[in-house]
């Protein structure tokens, strides 16, 4: 198996897998794919990851009608086992999963992010709308804030004039009865006295400058008083988080931590950030903004992908492909009136019987909508399946939200579904590649 | 608390009574018990008849729709739009009612023009290549919440009041008369009466309710109708179907978007309504016949509204002014008592001209109606409510420290703050839906997904909000939005409503957190 150099590959090039989609499941199938020594090439919009939140949910709520959270997110995923759901986790043993987690925080890690978790709880993070987020593995920029929050120590929440929808006030109001002892403050962004409005990624990337955080910790350890951490919107950098962090820290005197914001957000273009950077690096070949219009299978069984983009047209050859398109938002399923369809295998989907029962009539019924648990039906080998359960294509894999019988919103499952599926995908897809030539030289 | 006369309900008819008496020196308090036009003053077309509709099946209706819409579109051409309108019919349609069409409006003075289908689709390009026949008619857009709230904020500019939120629960009445009315507070649940010498139940689909409270029943059945709102402007003028009214037969402009509607659907009760998917796909199936466009058309919003009509049953011994609308005296039974109901938006200003005369020769009062001759004044606050108006107004005269927070629609942090001022004059707490009926944050592409976070974080800036009140608020705000988009989420909606519950949800667990 040899790895394209650049982007000037061979044309008649086979690569072992194509991964479609860019979000989580698809950076996460594309790491573990290059990893294994698989030569990759992944397909996709540009801004796959950019409106994630940077926090990896595993599993929190189940049943959905009772509200009920786990503390522990290895119960819930039991609890889904015990009742015989269709969760795409019951088709991975708890070990697998873990695996998946460790692989991909590894690789987050090794390039500074310092994702922390403990390893059978959930933790609590607040949130810009002054809510406690149920999660399972979190930033180490936002870990003090799970700490401080746990401990209701004493806390100053700092926030930036015109950024729209950060309001330190709102947080601590929200959270009084929980945290009495947090305290709002605002300050006006160091260099940006002139500005009604200020955007997150404009204070991410001037906070980069050590001139700027100096100004900004002589801001704020004026209010900081008997604080003993403070707390800031997710702006703190978007290439060298933690040494900013630790930067401000030591100005300060004081733990410092992020508070994730509504999305498109930093902690979410970090992830883009380093998925597009350090994913070439290890040999993926990555085609940005580009979508796969069409598919063949060529005599061999090989998938030949039409792909399209702004300026050009490609033909990919593919050994197997893992379908990580993801939902309505990533276009990895479309809708009309009579339905919802998969738009570039045509796969059999598992939906409701009409338009009549994809929603309730109340947003935030507590049962969810039936609509988010339409989708991709799979074998225990993530191979897409009909009505009648029969295989479609041996080597087409499916990974992440696309698949049915799952909420992520409201389970709190949407990234651990994506790592730990596209995990199993890959390796099955590997697997499937070792049994063919096993049986070619047989 | 006592006032004069107490009209019951905010809707298009209860506001302008209350303006009407105001003009004539009158001191009234309106109670709402929801939000002004709740009911079916804001869940209509926003058409402003020019009669063609009734010529076939009520020609009273249609002379008063003729009449009432030149009075309107000369006297308060602020809230209107004068498109112009079209009846069409394609093939299938029955030939009979197209040849006769012209005669029955010359019979009702109400103008119309023929036009050949060619002429038709030069006019209006999304017409159906199956147009056979079209007239022109004198059809507008009106925009009834500005409507609404300048008829209301002119009477109380004149010394009237309104009290939101406050639904009429009982009459203390002796001796044949109302003396006072008990009212209670739908937010504080706190009761409180109001001194009264007249009343006058303006409640529309709701009056029957109001009047067995005095021990009248007011025959009405209701009348469901679902409309649909597109995401663009599709036609320049009104354009009807040219039959005998029927379902999703009408199609009215309005900034920039276009509604197409209506169903009729009897139901039983005038609450808890939203639209159903089964209307939904009804009304594009048979608006489409019309503009075949409208299959494919991305729709924000979904709506319906209540009609009350009224049926001449046991009981109804009022004066009824025409098939359209009802004035009940119910002088026999409770002196100082009066019920408007039935009728139609674009003679709401007659029905309250009709009613005030009457709560006048009650009262002994001689004062003339003004509303048929004086201009409706402008007051800057309902400048927000009109599709695309927000976005000129920006960039006409935005202050230089003025920021936008929805970004869809272009709602200022200027124009909230005149909202919040003007309900904090009538001692009221703003809260998100109020914002979005006066304003238009959260009626774009978004549905507030983004600009109800940061509307929520700027009233608690603003000190409106303590505690966990913004959770809550955006909890009801998003429901209400919901309930106009639940009905049409395919396509590219359903991707916004995926967008707003995954941040919602799936980021800040609101779900978890909202009662």
């Amino acid at each position: 198996m040899t790895l394209p150099k650049s982007h000037n590959y061979d044309p008649k090039h086979i690569f072992d897998i194509m991964v479609i989609g860019s979000g989580i499941a698809g950076m996460a199938a594309s790491l573990y794919a290059v990893n294994r020594g698989l030569s990759t090439v992944q397909a996709g919009s540009a801004g796959g990851t950019l409106f994630t939140s940077g926090l990896l949910d595993l599993m929190a709520v189940y049943p959905l009608t009772e509200k009920r959270l786990w503390i522990d997110p290895w119960e819930g995923i039991e609890a889904l086992r015990r009742d015989g759901s269709r969760h795409p986790y019951t088709r991975i043993s708890n070990e697998d999963i873990e695996k998946a987690f460790e692989e991909i925080v590894a690789f987050l890690n090794a390039v500074g992010m310092n994702f922390r978790c403990e390893k059978n709880r959930n933790v609590q993070v607040i949130t810009s709308m002054g809510t406690q987020k149920c999660t399972y593995c979190v930033p180490g920029s936002m870990w003090h804030a799970v700490e401080a929050f746990e401990k209701k120590e004493p806390c100053l929440i700092a926030d930036f004039r015109g950024l729209k929808e950060f309001s330190a006030r709102q947080i601590v109001a929200s959270l009084k009865r929980e945290w009495p002892s947090a305290r709002p403050a605002r300050v006006i962004f160091p260099g940006m006295a002139g500005r009604d409005e200020v955007h997150a990624v404009h204070l991410a990337q001037a906070l980069e400058l050590s001139e700027t955080r100096v100004a900004l910790a002589g801001l704020v350890k004026p209010e900081i008083r008997e604080a003993r951490s403070v707390g800031f919107p997710a702006v703190l950098g978007i290439k060298r988080t933690g040494a900013i962090l630790a930067h401000l820290e030591k100005l300060m005197g004081v733990p410092v931590f992020e508070i994730p914001t509504m999305p498109a957000s930093v902690p979410g273009f970090r992830l883009k950030e380093v998925f597009d950077s350090e994913l070439p690096k290890r040999g993926l070949l990555r085609l940005i903004d580009k979508r796969v219009e069409s598919v063949a299978r060529s005599a061999s069984g090989n998938f030949l992908l039409r792909i399209g983009g702004p300026d050009s047209e490609q033909l990919i050859q593919a050994r197997g492909v893992i379908l990580a398109t993801g939902r309505f938002m990533g276009k990895g399923l479309l809708s009309t009136r009579e339905g919802i369809y998969e738009p570039l295998f045509n796969l059999p989907l598992h939906q409701p019987a009409g338009r009549v029962s994809w929603h309730h009539v109340q947003f935030l019924h507590p049962a969810g909508h039936p609509i988010n648990c339409a989708g991709v039906e799979v074998d225990d080998l993530f191979r897409p399946v009909d009505r009648t359960g029969r295989v479609i294509h041996d080597n087409l894999f499916a990974a992440g939200i696309i698949l049915a019988h799952q909420d992520w919103m409201r389970m709190k499952c949407g990234s651990g579904l994506a790592i730990a599926t596209a995990y199993a995908a890959v390796n099955a897809c590997m697997d499937s590649f070792i049994n063919k030539s096993d049986r070619d030289t047989a | 608390m006592q006032t004069q006369v107490l009209i019951i309900g905010g809707g298009a008819t209860g506001t302008a009574v209350v303006r009407d008496l105001a003009l004539r020196g009158v001191r009234c308090i309106l109670v709402e018990k929801a939000d002004l036009n709740a009911g079916a003053s804001g869940g209509n077309h926003g058409l402003l008849h020019s009669g063609g509709r009734y010529v076939s099946n009520d020609r009273d209706a249609a002379r008063e729709c003729k009449q009432e819409g030149d009075i309107i579109k000369k006297l308060m051409p602020q809230c209107v739009e004068d498109t112009g309108g079209l009846f069409v019919a394609v093939k299938g349609d029955d030939e009979r009612f197209i040849a006769d069409y012209p005669s029955y409006c010359a019979q009702c003075g109400v103008p119309c023009e023929q036009i050949t289908p060619e002429e038709a689709r030069y006019l209006e390009p999304t017409l159906s290549s199956d147009v056979i026949a079209a007239y022109r008619v004198e059809d507008a857009s009106i925009d009834p919440f500005k409507l609404t709230l300048l008829n209301m904020s002119h009477a109380v500019s004149l010394g009237s009041r309104l009290i939101r939120r406050t639904k009429v629960i009982g009459f203390d009445i002796h001796d044949k008369k109302i003396r006072r009315v008990i009212v209670e507070n739908a937010d504080s649940g706190e009761a409180f009466h109001i001194e009264v010498e007249q009343v006058v139940n303006c409640a529309g689909a709701w009056a029957n309710q109001v009047g067995r409270l005095a021990g009248i029943d007011i025959p009405i059945s209701y009348s469901k109708g679902t409309l649909l709102v597109t995401n663009d402007r599709i036609n320049y003028r009104v354009i009807n179907r040219l039959r005998p009214p029927s379902d999703a037969d009408i199609l009215v402009p309005g900034g920039t978007v276009s509604i197409i509607g209506t169903t009729s659907t009897p139901v039983e009760n005038p609450d808890g309504i939203h639209p159903t998917v089964e209307e939904t796909d009804l009304i594009v199936r048979e608006g489409a016949v019309m503009v075949p466009v409208l299959e494919r058309s991305r729709f924000v919003r979904a709506y319906c509204g209540v009609r009350p009509l009224f049926g001449t049953g046991r009981g109804a011994d009022g004066r009824s002014m025409s098939r359209g609308f009802a004035l009940l005296d119910h002088s026999e039974e409770v002196e100082n008592f009066t019920t408007i109901t039935g009728g139609k938006l674009t003679t709401f200003r007659l029905m309250a001209e009709k009613t005030s005369d009457l709560v006048c020769v009650k009262m002994g009062i001689t004062a003339p109606c003004r509303t048929r001759s004086e201009e409706l004044p402008t007051t800057d606050e309902c400048g927000w409510t009109e599709p695309g108006l927000s976005p000129k107004k920006w960039m006409r005269q935005h202050a230089a420290d003025d920021i936008v927070i929805c970004e869809c629609e272009m709602v200022t942090r200027t124009a909230i703050d005149e909202i919040i001022a003007s309900l904090r004059q009538s001692d009221e707490k703003p809260s998100l839906v109020d914002i979005c009926m006066r304003t238009r944050l959260g009626r774009g592409a978004c549905q507030g997904a983004f600009c109800g976070s940061r509307a929520v974080a700027y009233l608690y800036e603003r000190g409106e909000f303590g505690a966990e009140e913004g959770l809550a608020d955006i909890g009801r705000f998003f429901q209400e939005r919901w309930r106009g988009i639940h009905s049409i989420l395919w396509g590219d909606q359903l991707i916004q409503a995926e967008l707003m519950e995954s941040i919602h949800c799936g980021l800040f667990d609101e779900e978890l957190h909202t009662p």
